[in-house]
């Protein structure tokens, strides 16, 4: 075991938590947005609107986030039209390309995860905010969204588990998050134990601050759950 | 040709991995705190790093131990693990954490008094782990199970990294020639698809015969 390497890898490594923060970061943001609206379309009622919305879903569960990295940064450039588009010069940049992926595959799941917490709320919650007055869209808001979102937090953080160690396949369209750095520096040193036990290390530092995240998050939103002293 | 190295490879790393489950999910209800620490330590951190790092971690180290593991039996010499052996053992590795908690859980729900009922019919112990314990777990891990594989389907294709040529390597090799990557890897999504949904309907068919001595509600 090569202490001296480990410690010297560390500052180059942290060098790429940068990157990896804004891909999971960006991706979760960018990816809630998409899961809110597809999981509404599932549940509008409108039978072409839901089939669109379950086959994207069906197709990005049913692949490797690979595939799709892929298809996004090396498949989307075949075409003429995207080429010329004024798309182009994010979709050029694996940067961009990474995130839209990212985006694409966590919406997926995480539309699935809300459309559950969604029909999981009593309909007897929803009826008695009608009978009190509330449009559709009020009680959606003020009753339905809440308690949703805190039924789905507990299956949302292993979505969240699930999107810090996929931003590692970023490293294989050429960006140097903690995974490329670490793999670069393997090459170099072939030093595989030492560095794969720091990279690992910052990884599970990750999922272990999201994790408590999470947990806090469910502890706020659920106040009638907590024993009174 | 590539589907064929891909389902080959899930399906050895799977079985693999049920294999790991098993052991792990022994190590995790003995009642030997050795063993429920290392299997805990492995869980934990298998499932907390990313999958690509695991494969790595095999791809450039794997050939090392397996030489020093074969010096300590007195053969010197290299040993050089064959990139299906290195996807196989990196995938099943992985699939082997997800399996010991699904394992884990099926075992803890097979109700005790069933046990009790079974010793006190003069049952021995393997007797019991046979025709009680292991037919019950499966059909409570199935679903779980069901999920693994799906999960270590899609994790073969990270094993084209290390150039072994399944679909991945394979579409990306074809997808690099003819210069028509979005065909290519638009197909290769199609193959994977193709591959999820008929698993998920053969594990609905071996849901439906694990619980065939299951009354309905």
């Amino acid at each position: 075991m090569n202490w001296q390497l480990m410690w010297d890898s560390l500052p180059r490594m942290l060098g790429g938590l940068s990157l990896t923060l804004q891909l999971i970061l960006g991706s979760l943001a960018l990816g809630a947005l998409v899961a809110f609206a597809v999981a509404l379309l599932r549940l509008s009622g409108n039978r072409l609107v839901e089939r669109l919305a379950t086959a994207y879903v069906f197709v990005f569960r049913g692949t490797p986030l690979l595939v799709q990295i892929f298809l996004v940064y090396y498949g989307l450039g075949q075409f003429e039209f995207i080429r010329e588009s004024f798309l182009w010069p994010f979709l050029r940049e694996p940067y961009w390309c990474a995130i839209l992926a990212l985006t694409l595959n966590t919406g997926a799941y995480t539309s699935e995860v809300l459309r559950g917490a969604i029909l999981s709320v009593p309909q007897g919650q929803v009826e008695a905010a009608r009978a009190c007055g509330m449009s559709r869209a009020l009680a959606f808001r003020r009753i339905v969204l809440p308690v949703a979102i805190r039924q789905m937090l507990p299956a949302y953080g292993n979505e969240v588990i699930l999107m810090v160690k996929a931003t590692s396949l970023a490293s294989t369209i050429t960006l140097m998050e903690v995974t490329g750095i670490a793999r670069r520096m393997i090459a170099q040193t072939f030093a595989v134990f030492e560095l794969f036990i720091v990279a690992g290390a910052i990884y599970l530092v990750l999922n272990f601050v999201a994790t408590r995240l999470i947990k806090f998050a469910e502890w706020r939103l659920t106040p009638y759950l907590r024993v009174r002293a | 040709m590539g589907t064929a190295m891909t389902v080959a490879v899930a399906v050895s790393a799977f079985a693999f991995g049920i294999l790991v489950g098993s052991l792990g999910a022994s190590a995790k209800l003995s009642h030997s705190l050795a063993l429920n620490v290392v299997a805990d330590v492995y869980t934990t951190i298998v499932r907390g790093i990313p999958e690509l790092l695991v494969i790595y971690l095999l791809f450039f180290g794997g050939s090392g131990v397996a030489s020093s593991i074969a010096a300590a039996f007195g053969y010197d010499g290299r040993v050089d693990l064959n990139a299906f052996t290195i996807g196989v053992l990196a995938v099943g590795l992985i699939s082997g954490a997800y399996s010991t908690e699904v394992i884990r859980g099926a075992v803890q729900s097979v109700p005790f008094g069933q046990i009790e009922a079974a010793r006190a019919c003069g049952m021995s112990r393997w007797l019991i782990l046979r025709r009680v314990l292991v037919p019950q777990t499966l059909r409570f891990a199935l679903p779980g199970l069901g999920n693994v594989w799906q999960l270590t389907l899609k994790d073969t294709a990270l094993v084209s990294v290390t150039a072994l040529a399944e679909l991945m390597r394979v579409t990306h090799l074809a997808a690099g020639a003819t210069r028509q990557p979005f065909l290519f890897y638009g197909t290769a999504a199609v193959l994977y698809l193709m591959l999820t949904t008929v698993s998920t309907a053969l594990f609905n068919r071996a849901e439906i015969s694990a619980n065939r001595g299951v009354r309905r509600a």
